[in-house]
């Protein structure tokens, strides 16, 4: 039973947002926001452990359906939301102290970012394909006041595109949802069960396929905005450059992952129903179409946080494209590229918020010689941006090898696509940061001490698992693998 | 063949649904744009009440409830305020070549009927062609997003859209389950008191309602 671990898990993030949205502006709010996630990630790790035992099981009367797949993601968010909350604790309180924030604000902040942890989770683990979406359009809900907290123009643009832009995407999303739901209920009937994932899967070969092909379009268009793929994208460097690094993190790491659970889930279905690779097309050529578009962005930019906002919807092409092309050991890679991607971009948007906050700017051209007056920023940069570039023995280098190796052996003629984006990413983004890194010093101490353990923990995993994949994660992954192909 | 006259009812309401996008689509008056965004709300519910009584689908009805209550009365009212609080309650918008909008909107229309034709052959009765005007006006709101300048009348066609979408699951599926029926709309409560006070903080910063304001944030 796993009803119990569960329920724990979705409460936690629920609880801290309604406490956090009376008590958000107490000293100890941003404390207490570290304990709930920390408590939430808790839950998390037993429940992992009772489906890995056991096996997918729904709960609470079918709402909700737990795999290896989506516990896995369900694992990595409430990780990386936990390790966000301690970066979190420090940079927020030096925001303030720089007189960027006030405390309302801050206010704001705790609780939202308790929700937003509360709709990605519901999102992951829900059964009924209508709640993901519901979920998934909470989760914009949620963040769109934080991307606009500094209350700055820039900022409010961004949020406005990012509202309007994944509001119109997530309409789409709910057409291709109602399709969905006008196939099945021809052969389920109608009720509550007709948008139930495990019902929808067992029937998926006797669901109409010129419906679900069409379905399929509108869903990855809809949620494809949220991954951000190309041409979809444009509000992602925006919101992510515009808004605090902490929801940079949390939106790059985890809510781009979310909402490709969402389309991951929809492909299932379509691939029983059309059983041929119709889908799998699509999201390929999307994915690689971001690649190769958001190499030629990204060593354009001045922006560090729009730098790594194009960097993210490069990988986030790169998981779409290894999803499409199915099979066990693309999707194996995809699944590890995702867990490497969360921990990496993550960890690499801590360095960059401290980086920031020390010399007071996000164009590059003015960070200089992080080394000299703080080696742990500076190292922690350094080495996020070569695991994030895909060099050994980081684990993101495992997983780009698998990917292209695989791309080189079924479709050879993506290969020079992929590799030469790699390359001009490789060359823009180093050529960018070595010079912050090293270089003259123009940067100044910071009030607060800032907490870079999460910076090292997330590379001291993503290190690990590039060299040494234990047993029990390893067949965790291939479990997950072989429920999606 | 002959047609029960309950159908001929919703295929009207459809019709009229339609009218009503393209009327938006064509408003420059901000005032009045809302008001056709309450007709359309009506215009939902009464059909979602007559599909209801047609099915004997008791669900349907309190959807039809929920829509006369949020997208006639709550949500009109709530944007009148609004409009009257920022004082643009009788703001003409400029709206550039109306008959070229007006002549996309037409093929808009045809392309979202040929992309229905087979679901269309799907389904018996009551759904026929209604899929295809549902996505006709889904498509429509979403130009009417394009077309617009204001923030305001951003927002009405955002909620045209959502709009467009409810009819599209309550007419051609027979309305989804209702607790994913009541979430949608929660979430489009939610977005419109989100969009409120968004309008404060951009006057409040840009000194206007104007959306071309917000072109700055560009790749060079």
């Amino acid at each position: 039973m796993i009803e119990l671990q569960l329920l724990a898990l979705l409460a936690m993030p629920l609880t801290g947002g309604i406490v956090l949205a009376v008590f958000g502006a107490r000293r100890w709010a941003a404390e207490l926001n570290s304990v709930m996630s920390g408590c939430t990630f808790a839950a998390s790790v037993l429940l992992s452990i009772a489906v890995i035992d056991s096996g997918p099981q729904t709960a609470f009367n079918e709402q909700f359906f737990i795999d290896q797949f989506n516990v896995f993601l369900v694992a990595l968010t409430a990780f990386v939301a936990f390790t966000t909350s301690l970066f979190s604790r420090p940079y927020m309180r030096i925001e303030q102290h720089h007189g960027k924030l006030s405390t309302s604000m801050l206010h704001l902040y705790y609780s939202m970012y308790q929700l937003f942890t509360f709709t990605m989770l519901v999102a992951l683990t829900t059964n009924n394909m209508g709640i993901i979406w519901v979920a998934m359009e909470a989760a914009t809900l949620t963040t769109v006041l934080l991307v606009s907290l500094y209350r700055t123009p820039a900022s409010l643009e961004a949020a406005w595109k990012y509202f309007i832009l994944c509001g119109v995407g997530i309409a789409l999303a709910l057409f291709g949802t109602i399709l969905l739901y006008f196939a099945a209920e021809r052969v389920i009937g109608d009720g509550g069960t007709a948008l139930l994932w495990t019902h929808l899967n067992e029937v998926k070969g006797s669901l109409e396929p010129t419906v679900l092909k069409l379905a399929f379009v509108f869903l990855l268009v809809g949620y494809g905005t949220k991954i951000g793929l190309v041409p979809l994208h444009s509000w992602l460097p925006d919101a992510h450059a515009e808004g605090p690094t902490p929801v940079s993190a949390v939106l790059s790491g985890l809510l781009l992952n979310v909402a490709l659970c969402a389309v991951m889930r929809s492909k299932v279905l379509v691939d029983g129903s059309l059983g041929n690779h119709f889908a799998g097309n699509l999201m390929m050529g999307f994915g690689l179409l971001s690649v190769v578009v958001a190499a030629l962005f990204l060593s354009r930019q001045k922006d560090i946080k729009r730098m790594f906002a194009y960097s993210s919807i490069e990988h986030m092409g790169l998981i779409t494209f290894a999803f499409g092309m199915g099979g066990k050991v693309a999707t194996f890679a995809a699944l590890l590229h995702m867990s490497m991607h969360s921990l990496t971009k993550s960890a690499i948007f801590f360095a960059v918020g401290h980086a920031v906050q020390k010399s007071g700017t996000q164009q590059m051209d003015r960070i200089r010689g992080l080394m000299q007056v703080s080696p742990t920023v500076g190292w922690g940069l350094m080495l996020g941006t070569l695991a994030i570039l895909g060099m050994p023995p980081f684990g993101v280098f495992a997983s780009e090898f698998l990917i292209i190796t695989t791309a080189m052996h079924e479709y050879p003629w993506t290969t020079p696509f992929l590799l030469i984006s790699l390359g001009i990413a490789f060359a823009a983004i180093f050529g960018r940061v070595q010079p912050m890194v090293f270089g003259q010093a123009n940067v100044k101490p910071l009030p607060h001490t800032p907490a870079l353990m999460p910076v090292f923990i997330h590379l001291l995993l993503v290190l690990i698992l590039g060299l040494y994949m234990p047993a029990y994660l390893a067949n965790w992954y291939r479990q997950a693998a072989a429920l999606l192909s | 063949m002959q047609i029960p006259l309950i159908l001929q009812f919703v295929n009207l309401l459809a019709s009229l649904l339609l009218l009503v996008v393209f009327a938006m689509l064509a408003q420059r008056r901000i005032l009045s744009l809302i008001n056709l965004f309450a007709w359309q709300g009506g215009i939902l519910a009464l059909s979602t009440f007559v599909v209801a009584y047609s099915t004997a689908q008791h669900h349907l009805y309190y959807s039809a409830g929920l829509t006369l209550i949020l997208k006639v009365l709550l949500l009109p009212w709530l944007l009148h305020r609004l409009i009257r609080k920022l004082n643009v309650r009788w703001d003409v918008e400029t709206l550039i070549n109306i008959p070229t909008t007006m002549l996309v909107g037409i093929g808009l229309v045809i392309f979202s009927f040929n992309l229905a034709a087979p679901i269309s052959q799907l389904s018996e009765g009551i759904t026929r062609g209604l899929i295809g005007i549902a996505l006709a006006s889904v498509l429509l709101s979403l130009l009417m997003m394009l077309t617009r300048r204001k923030a305001v009348s951003q927002v009405v066609a955002f909620l045209s859209l959502e709009n467009s979408l409810f009819f599209a699951a309550t007419s051609a599926t027979q309305g989804m389950p209702l607790v994913v029926e009541f979430g949608i709309a929660l979430d489009v409560l939610v977005a419109t008191f989100i969009f409120g006070i968004f309008f404060f903080q951009i006057r409040e910063t840009f000194e206007s309602l104007d959306i071309t304001h917000m072109e700055k944030l560009k790749d060079d």
